[in-house]
């Protein structure tokens, strides 16, 4: 009620200007309305300020990705290097080019590959199970003032190493571990549990790297929510899980979705966490890529996977952005909420 | 914090019944706690012979028309009409029975055609019109508006209030509406509570707010008014006060509510519009015979024409500012009407005891 000035003294004004009848069609182009966006004339002014971004694109994404290309290409070297084409075309004729992506076909790498798949999903769906609730209570429940000390405890893990935060989870998950001794301590278990390099061990580092970045973006999208749009809702008889599925969820999905592509993109790659927590039956597909750089030294095969998968990436990208502008169908045009974070 | 504080009010089932204040003044907690978007902290909400104080506002026979409207904007405008109608009932409604219902609605509010569109492709009038059918799609038992015409432009606004009250006499159920606009709250209202700092001043029809105003609050919100202090004198019947004016005029006034003795000291209001000016000395013809006027000399110090009135500042012996409004109807060829004081001159302030009424403290 701030908004409106208090209205005082003055006599009443006559309704002296009272229309013939009440408009039934408003004004063609009603004042509230946003102009159509002009197109864009590109000048040279305009190439010259894109410029550097350009050339940050090409150096570091388009230039290493056609590196990679020509290394996956390649045939290994007797000692680990590239083996020299002296006939480029014949190369290519034969085939031989094709060898390292038609060995990422075999049943074991696809059987990583589907792990990591499955991992990075699970590790998606649980972050979403425990980001929800989190960015809800922070952005519609959390007291304004606490609100950035909230947001910034949430964002704070990420100022130290992600190494040292693995190392940590080693500290807490193992035989002698942290969490083997309080549930000793409350007698709740009598010998200890083997927590450290299992399946489960990965899944809780995943979760615990990945959870700020879906929690930001859902916070971003539930911040912006227009509060009185759940007060509506509820007033027209919905109830409070009512709300949250018709109105709080749609309207956060550009969010969620964000947060999903945050989450499950470096999660398909992940190494670090699969090495320490995990054991060898857990190896990712990131793990694979780094042996073959680093120990197995086949570094055709390793480019040809990481390409692979960066195709995967750009692939399950173009699908989710289809997907965050499908359930916008109001925000024509324009970027869906939360899709500026990527 | 108080935002409300003690406030007794009954709205009559069928009419439309205004809260009216300035903004902060609690008017618009009243609405939410009637809709069950707000807690009392003590005090009972009852509709319709029934006890809601504890029930939630998803359950609760209202609906609430938004300021901003709140349309849910990834929904189009048929599917926002429609959006409460499957928490109706039991009963639900069928699929059928639904769409007709939301056509029904959007057929009351005049909007046709628009149904595939998104709430971001309307004009304001075009939501604020959703809005109300989304509502009245529900068929509450009472309908509450949170100041429906103060996000539109002055025209709109005007043709939005008939659009109101043609609703309403079409619907038959009662309206509880806010508002901040005191000349909306006197032409669309059966009768109007005036709020201020969370308590009620006074609840009555436009005409009693406007004419027979109980606090200087009321009397000074509800447009213009010129208060004076005076002392009682003694009852003079028929509820009749016999007062004394600061400086020493003696007039005999109607009490407004509350009852003062002798001696008190009251105030006292009359409308610009029911004060006139006339030449200091006046000869005796020119008082109507009958009227006993009260008169008060005064000086004149500006003039404003604005049209279809003409605004006189004075200032009275006591050194108190007064107001004088005169209609410009019937001015004969152009000239304005005599008398017609100049600022710099002397002229006789006069009203119809009448039309004074004297304020609860």
């Amino acid at each position: 009620m701030a908004r409106h000035p208090r209205q005082n003294g003055g006599p009443a004004q006559p309704p002296d200007r009272l229309p013939a009848q009440p408009p039934d069609r408003p004004p063609a182009q009603p004042p509230d309305r946003p102009p159509a966006p002009a197109r864009p004339r590109w000048r040279l002014g305009a190439a010259a300020l894109a410029l550097p971004a350009w050339l940050a694109l090409g150096l570091f994404f388009l230039l290493p990705l056609v590196l990679m290309l020509g290394v996956s290409g390649s045939q290994r070297g007797v000692y680990g290097g590239l083996q020299p084409i002296p006939d480029l075309a014949a190369y290519l004729r034969s085939g031989a080019f094709l060898a390292s992506y038609r060995q990422s076909l075999q049943g074991l790498y696809l059987g990583i590959a589907w792990r990591s798949l499955w991992m990075a999903a699970l590790t998606t769906g649980v972050c979403l199970a425990i980001g929800f609730p989190a960015a809800y209570a922070l952005a519609l429940h959390a007291p304004r003032r606490r609100k950035g000390l909230l947001l910034g405890l949430v964002v704070v893990p990420l100022w130290s190493s992600f190494l040292i935060r693995t190392y940590a989870w080693m500290f807490i998950l193992r035989t002698e571990g942290l969490l083997n001794h309080l549930l000793l301590g409350t007698g709740l278990i009598s010998r200890p549990l083997p927590l450290l390099y299992t399946g489960g061990a990965v899944m809780a580092g995943l979760v615990y790297g990945e959870l700020p970045f879906m929690i930001l973006p859902l916070y971003a999208a539930l911040e912006r929510l227009d509060r009185s749009l759940l007060e509506a809702a509820a007033d027209l008889g919905a109830s409070r899980a009512a709300v949250l599925r018709r109105v709080t969820v749609p309207l956060a999905l550009p969010g969620i979705a964000a947060g999903v592509v945050l989450v499950f993109i470096p999660s398909l790659g992940q190494f670090v966490v699969s090495d320490l927590l995990g054991g060898a039956h857990t190896m990712l597909l990131g793990n694979l890529i780094q042996n073959q750089f680093a120990v197995a030294r086949n570094q055709p095969f390793g480019a040809a996977l990481a390409f692979e998968l960066t195709a995967a990436v750009l692939l399950l990208l173009a699908a989710g952005t289809h997907l965050a502008r499908r359930a916008s169908p109001g925000e024509a045009g324009g970027r869906p909420a939360g899709w500026e974070l990527l | 914090m108080t935002a409300v504080d003690a406030v007794s009010l009954a709205v009559r089932e069928g009419e439309l019944f205004s809260l009216l204040g300035p903004s902060g003044c609690g008017k618009t907690t009243l609405l939410r706690l009637v809709a069950g978007l707000e807690w009392p902290t003590s005090g009972q909400v009852w509709i319709g012979g029934r006890d809601v104080t504890r029930t939630p506002a998803h359950r609760r026979p209202v609906n609430l028309v938004f300021q901003h409207y709140a349309l849910f904007p990834h929904l189009t405008v048929a599917d926002n009409v429609a959006f409460g109608l499957r928490y109706l009932g039991p009963p639900r409604p069928r699929r059928s029975a639904a769409a007709a219902r939301v056509a029904a609605a959007l057929e009351l509010v005049r909007l046709r055609g628009l149904d595939r569109r998104y709430p971001q492709e309307l004009s304001g009038g075009e939501r604020q019109r959703v809005a109300l059918a989304r509502a009245l799609a529900l068929e509450p038992q009472v309908l509450l508006l949170d100041e429906p015409l103060a996000a539109l432009d002055q025209e709109l606004r005007q043709a939005m209030q008939l659009e109101i009250k043609r609703l309403q006499r079409a619907v038959g159920i009662t309206f509880l509406l806010v508002t901040h606009d005191q000349q909306e709250a006197l032409a669309l209202s059966d009768r109007v509570a005036v709020m201020s700092e969370g308590r009620i001043e006074q609840v009555g029809t436009p005409l009693e707010i406007f004419e027979r105003p109980e606090t200087a609050f009321v009397a000074t919100f509800t447009g213009a008014a010129n208060l004076w202090e005076a002392e009682v004198l003694g009852i003079a019947g028929h509820g009749r006060l016999r007062l004394r004016l600061a400086d020493g005029l003696e007039v005999e006034m109607p009490a407004a509510g509350g009852a003062a003795r002798a001696g008190d000291t009251v105030r006292l209001a009359v409308r610009p519009e029911k004060l006139t000016l006339r030449p200091p000395a006046s000869p005796p013809g020119a008082v109507p015979p009958g009227a006993a006027l009260a008169a008060l000399p005064v000086t004149v110090e500006e003039r404003i024409y604005q049209g279809t009135r003409t605004v006189w500042l004075v200032r009275d012996a006591a050194g108190g500012r007064r107001v004088v409004h005169r209609s410009n109807a019937g001015s004969p060829g152009g000239d304005l009407p005599e008398p017609d004081p100049q600022p710099g001159n002397p002229a006789l302030l006069c009203w119809d005891p009448r039309h004074g009424v004297v304020l609860r403290r």
